[in-house]
């Protein structure tokens, strides 16, 4: 099949960037949407043209790294899949695709489709850990935890960090990455005794990176690659608010 | 001679021995130490954070946007510890014995043993992290079994045990960033190793943002850079992962072992189309469900569902019946490899194998089913557009884990002082083939437990060395023989992409030096890649310019690649005997079992960069088997 194709090309963080055409044919329905890139990357090289950068690693939906908007939607058009695990088998031969970077002043753009999303490691830095070093653990057994709490504290854990809540929030918050964290370390005993302090500096962290605040669309929801719930939002701000008035 | 400097002592006394002499280094002391880590995924960060814990500089390095990305990320089945909570009659000495005898005797007992030692402690570090492993309704932890062996030790989270282990060890890191004891450079990719007065003192690296080449200066560097399995393209890596970081060290003057020993994973998608650039790994922890099988007669052109129960042939049930569908990868890969070079594959291309369902459904209802595997049938269900609920995953063997790689000490050290390699870029643990769930757990244990004793060893020993700094000539050398190749790369007036020579690389590996070879392939395969290196130098092109540009990336790794792989090659033909996933085909029994030769290649192969063109020198480091006999494997 062949696609017609509206790619965002930009040289470095200060530059302005545009829409580029490119008309790519020969695109099986087998292929992943990655690798329908390579393929017109291969060409543009052929070409002696400069290469499309974009993000990409395990190619298996686990990593994180690739996230792009494709025809307005973070990782296109299927629910619960990113990027490299889109195949082409979702697109319409002649169809005209647009592809953008993540956009959000917290991800600045830094060629292309890559994207700077060091502000996430930043939110996690400001407290997203149970504070525990090498050596301190106890008996693992020693504190059992029932299925049900261990259950829900890994649907939230299951964030790749990709930042297609970011993307597709038009508030460009990170409530659902943000809250994801949150409520996966308050929901285990290990993590309890910092949520506190916990919650109060990842949210001001957010703040501080330049995240909007959560919209209420739950648009983040429906783009998660992971589905993860938008719940853990209200979790996060209970912690929050509870948090507040009991430093008080 | 190569000296492992294993301790003295009965085997299960050595580490507690060599814990209880290692050298210290008191606390103020330890703030003027610099540490680099290269590599953030499990072994990376868990070291780096260990080590910054203790009050160490430590400078984190990673090509990835962040260090969270790491590909240990995608490992999905499990974690090994001897933890015996089913009573199943676990213990350590059982878990190093399925481990030594799972390499096919050829690692070291000492560092195995250890291995299984601190297996029970990690289990302990990743849930007082909030690592989220699975539960009984009791709220104790759950286990399940995995190739190889015959007791329920495999920790797991879903099929995410990988992830939930990184974000523990990421989150550990992140922690140390945020009181200032680790920095880390994201996008940077490690270029060289400099050497000063033979010892490791610190890197080159690329900003892959910016383009520009730094200088880092250090008491001691650490490699935790992974596999090189992406050197045969189509693998379950990631695309990223490459063997440049080890590649240069190794020219440097590190030694590499077992460089030919890499694992095919049985439970992988099939190529489907040439474009493909990816093998997804499906966890091998289905085979505890599903069965495998292909119809009994060749070229059978009815799908799946159509081939009735007795025309099927489940050839792991039929000829390990001890293990059956558990049998260890590299025999379960060999024996779908035998079954499809027979004619008998499934699917397009004819290149896989079923992994059936049907029967775990009907036994255990799909909901269960689900529950534990989940995520792979969605998985599966994206990338094929198949429901593996209705019929059977069309599965197939796919390079995925090296178990060779720098060769190391007992410490974890290089043959370069100060240099040390961490998880799957050292050789040590696996022998010719590495069990199901070992591979987190060997990556956890060298970066929690083993270097932040070995590291301190032996910079306690380093206290009095004049600091090095990075206006010593020789950080100015290795940025100048850098900032060459890069030029070169960029002015190369070629017509191929890298990824066609990584391509064309990839497939002479899989023909020649994969899950099977002889002398002849491998001959041939020397000659081969000596001018496809020859013809990359001349024919590659690049476009773009010396800022962010992941085809200079490429070309940099593409090229160290081909050079490892005629190394592969080398050590593949030297070694003439079969073991693990070593299988020279000149060796074997009429029925196509592995024939080991102990008496002439009970030793680990230690290679030497001899330069350019010439042939790389064999060292030699005899395996010395006290606790364990050496006996045929057999998992029949």
């Amino acid at each position: 099949m062949k696609l017609y194709l509206k790619v965002w090309r930009q040289e470095h963080r200060e530059s302005k960037g545009k829409m580029i055409d490119y008309e790519v044919g020969g695109i099986s329905v087998h292929m992943s949407f990655l690798e329908m890139l390579d393929m017109l990357n291969e060409r543009l090289i052929q070409k002696g043209e400069r290469v499309i950068e974009f993000d990409h690693d395990c190619r298996e939906g686990i990593c994180g790294a690739c996230g792009m908007m494709i025809n307005g939607r973070a990782h296109g058009p299927l629910s619960g899949t990113t990027t490299c695990q889109l195949h082409m088998r979702s697109f319409k031969d002649g169809e005209t695709v647009y592809i953008e970077p993540f956009r959000a002043a917290a991800f600045p753009v830094l060629r292309d489709l890559k994207i700077d999303r060091s502000s996430f490691d930043h939110i996690i830095q400001a407290g997203g850990y149970i504070s525990t070093s090498t050596g301190q653990a106890p008996e693992a057994n020693s504190l059992p935890i029932s299925h049900d709490t261990t259950e829900a504290a890994f649907d939230a854990a299951a964030c790749i960090g990709c930042g297609a809540c970011v993307a597709t929030c038009k508030n460009s918050s990170a409530a659902l990455f943000t809250s994801a964290k949150v409520s996966h370390l308050v929901l285990l005993p290990q993590g309890k005794l910092e949520s506190a302090n916990r919650v109060i500096k990842m949210v001001n962290q957010m703040d501080e990176e330049g995240f909007g605040h959560c919209s209420n669309t739950e648009a983040c929801e429906v783009e998660c690659p992971q589905e993860i719930s938008v719940l853990h939002i209200g979790r996060m701000n209970f912690h929050y608010n509870k948090a507040l008035i009991l430093r008080k | 001679m190569m000296d492992s400097k294993i301790p003295e002592g009965d085997i299960a006394d050595k580490w507690s021995n060599y814990k209880n002499h290692a050298k210290l280094i008191n606390p103020a002391n330890r703030k003027k130490l610099n540490i680099i880590v290269v590599g953030t995924g499990l072994a990376g960060a868990s070291c780096a954070a260990s080590l910054a814990e203790q009050g160490y500089n430590v400078k984190s390095f990673c090509f990835q946007d962040s260090a969270r990305r790491a590909h240990s990320v995608a490992a999905q089945g499990g974690v090994n510890a001897a933890k015996n909570y089913k009573n199943d009659g676990d213990s350590v000495y059982r878990m190093f014995y399925d481990t030594i005898k799972g390499g096919d005797f050829r690692s070291r007992e000492a560092n195995v043993y250890r291995l299984a030692e601190c297996s029970l402690a990690l289990i302990d570090q990743a849930v007082a992290q909030g690592v989220p492993f699975a539960r009984e309704y009791g709220g104790y932890l759950n286990n399940r079994s995995f190739g190889g062996v015959q007791v329920s030790r495999t920790f797991y989270a879903r099929g995410q045990t990988g992830q939930q282990l990184m974000i523990g060890a990421y989150q550990a890191l992140m922690r140390q960033v945020a009181v200032g004891k680790v920095k880390t450079y994201t996008r940077h990719e490690m270029l060289d190793l400099v050497l000063v007065d033979g010892k490791a003192k610190g890197i080159i690296a690329r900003n892959l943002e910016t383009g520009a080449l730094e200088r880092h200066a250090a008491n001691a560097v650490v490699l935790a850079t992974g596999g090189y399995g992406k050197v045969y393209y189509l693998s379950t890596l990631a695309m990223g992962c490459n063997t440049s970081a080890i590649w240069r060290a190794h020219k440097k003057g590190a030694f590499m072992s077992g460089v030919s020993w890499i694992q095919f994973h049985p439970t992988c998608l099939p190529q489907i189309g040439e474009t493909q650039s990816k093998l997804t790994l499906m966890s091998e922890s289905l085979r505890n469900d599903g069965r495998i099988w292909v119809p009994k007669k060749a070229n059978d052109e009815r799908t799946p569902n159509e081939i009735p129960e007795e025309e099927r042939d489940y050839y792991l049930e039929r000829r390990y019946p001890a293990f059956g569908n558990l049998s260890p990868r590299d025999i379960a890969s060999r024996a779908a490899k035998e079954r499809i070079d027979a004619g008998c594959g499934v699917g397009p291309m004819k290149n896989a194998v079923c992994l059936d369902f049907s029967k775990a459904i009907k036994e255990q209802g799909k909901d269960k089913i689900e529950e534990k595997y989940g995520n792979l049938f969605r998985m599966y269900d994206k990338i094929n557009g198949v429901n593996a609920y209705k019929e059977p995953m069309l599965i197939s063997p796919a390079a995925h884990f090296t178990m060779g790689g720098l060769w190391v000490d007992y410490d974890l050290m290089t043959t370069i002082p100060g240099l040390f390699a961490l998880g799957e870029a050292n050789f040590s643990d696996h022998g010719a083939n590495r069990l199901g769930a070992n591979s987190l757990l060997q990556s956890c244990v060298d970066g929690y437990f083993i270097a932040p004793y070995t590291i301190p060893n032996f910079l306690a020993g380093e206290a009095k060395v004049e600091k090095v700094t990075t206006d010593h000539p020789a950080f100015a050398a290795a940025e100048e023989t850098i900032k060459k190749q890069i030029e070169q790369f960029l002015n190369a007036k070629g017509h191929l992409s890298a990824d066609h020579f990584h391509k064309t690389l990839g497939k002479l590996l899989y023909d020649k030096c994969g899950l099977s070879r002889t002398k002849e392939s491998l001959e041939d395969a020397i000659v081969e890649l000596k001018a496809l290196k020859k013809s990359f130098d001349k024919d590659v092109k690049i476009t773009g310019d010396g800022q962010m540009n992941s085809e200079l990336e490429k070309a940099g790794r593409v090229s160290d690649f081909l050079e490892l792989g005629e190394l592969m090659c080398h050590d593949a033909l030297q070694r003439e005997e079969s073991c693990g996933a070593h299988f020279r085909e000149e060796y074997q029994t009429p029925d196509g079992e592995a024939v080991r030769n102990d008496e002439d290649f009970c030793y680990v192969s230690a290679w030497e960069w001899k330069g350019e063109g010439k042939k790389p020198e064999l060292h030699k480091e005899p395996l010395i088997f006290e606790a364990v006999a050496l006996t045929v494997r057999s998992y029949k």
